[in-house]
């Protein structure tokens, strides 16, 4: 049950776009049209859950205060916490340049649909994020911390193809010029952040 | 040479600004602007970063190999990134709770990385240093209008003092996220406004 409602909050609630703006470039950029939107948009959910049950691991054995205890009694004192940001971020970066490999070797048809997603995916915000929030949250299981970057892999994806329609449609009408393109979006994802808002009521 | 070096720093604040027109570093921006206080303390992080990871990687330009530089480029703005976090942590640490995991995400501010592969792989590391830096204050800049009116309609004060009377009920909606984007929105409106050349067809 609490997985679910983990779950659930992860997509809706603690939403990564319109409740802490993670990801925004990538967002913005690659929302023109909805299939390449798609494809970025499951990338970021893999990425996430690959990720972020490696980096709690690596947060709850190497860096958190005493993790360092299973070498033994006398690196109970050891604080590696302030190394975080360095490994995390070599982690993701790691990973990202392991999958590019993997997929151009085994799978080449995705390789050339995700095309240039991929490496970007290592500066999105929204991975990096979620492994920084995960060490904040203090997860109690790897179970727990998959769901959460499942969910808020799921969460972002939605994100990234509903603005890609919206954007879509909004080709057709009729913008003021000096709002065209940027201003507007920045709007629209305004606006769509506060039909978002309205899940925060609910309490699971 | 002096013409160039004015140029490098005056064009990013107003008419290349990373946020209004390159789109960059959005990210990790937004959601610190609900007070002008941790803006300001978020401003001034990102210049620093910015400012010596471009100076740092423009003096290791010619020996990173092209094949790993994204990987020793990210190592480079980390640990920028690390220093900043840990002086914060000692001398402010009410603010560094405050900014929670944003200071963390200066490493994938993609103004960091964008003006390391646009400019400093390529600049002598006086030309790279003073670019990072303006690009940093252009990004602050955008970040501290954004707080301004933030925190005067949400809260009525400014740096935690009351300017608006008593009287005034403070609109809460300003203070959830969704208002920063639409703040940024006018932002852009009025800068395309003035700059017609910036206009998208």
């Amino acid at each position: 049950m609490e997985y679910i409602s983990l779950f659930v909050k992860s997509i809706f609630v603690d939403n990564m776009i319109f409740a802490y703006f993670l990801g925004m470039c990538s967002y913005l950029a690659v929302s023109k049209n909805v299939k390449t939107a798609n494809g970025l948009g499951i990338a970021v959910i893999f990425v996430l859950l690959c990720t972020l049950p490696l980096n709690y691991l690596l947060n709850k054995f190497v860096l958190q205060p005493g993790a360092l205890s299973w070498l033994g009694e006398s690196f109970k004192d050891v604080d590696l916490s302030f190394l975080s940001f360095i490994l995390f971020i070599a982690v993701i970066a790691a990973f990202v340049q392991i999958v590019e490999m993997v997929v151009e070797k085994f799978l080449p048809s995705l390789y050339s649909s995700l095309g240039i997603f991929l490496p970007l995916i290592a500066v999105n915000c929204a991975i990096l994020g979620g492994s920084l929030f995960m060490q904040q949250r203090e997860f109690l299981n790897v179970g727990e911390a998959a769901t959460y970057a499942i969910g808020s892999g799921i969460g972002w994806w939605l994100a990234i193809v509903a603005l890609a329609a919206i954007r879509e449609k909004m080709a057709y009408s009729k913008v003021p010029a000096p709002l065209k393109g940027l201003g507007i979006t920045f709007m629209v994802v305004g606006l769509m952040g506060m039909a978002f808002m309205t899940f925060m009521g609910i309490s699971l | 040479m002096n013409e160039d070096l004015k140029k490098t720093l005056l064009n990013p604040i107003f008419k290349g600004n990373p946020i209004t027109v390159l789109v960059l570093g959005i990210c990790s921006s937004l959601a610190v602007t609900v007070q002008l206080k941790g803006a300001c303390v978020m401003a001034l992080s990102v210049i620093i970063v910015t400012g010596l990871s471009s100076l740092v990687v423009s003096l290791l330009r010619n020996s990173i190999p092209n094949r790993v530089r994204i990987i020793v480029q990210l190592v480079v703005v980390a640990m920028m990134v690390i220093l900043v976090d840990q002086v914060l942590k000692a001398y402010a640490y009410a603010i560094d709770k405050q900014l929670s995991v944003y200071i963390g995400l200066i490493i994938t501010n993609c103004i960091v990385m964008g003006r390391i592969e646009a400019f400093a792989l390529g600049n002598k590391p006086i030309p790279s240093l003073l670019d990072g830096l303006a690009n940093g204050a252009g990004y602050g800049m955008i970040l501290i209008i954004v707080a301004f009116f933030r925190e005067l309609l949400g809260s009525g004060t400014l740096f935690g003092f009351r300017v608006l009377p008593e009287s005034y009920v403070p609109n809460n909606l300003v203070i959830l996220p969704p208002m920063a984007l639409i703040l940024l929105g006018c932002i852009v409106w009025v800068q395309r406004s003035i700059q017609k050349d910036l206009q998208e067809k």
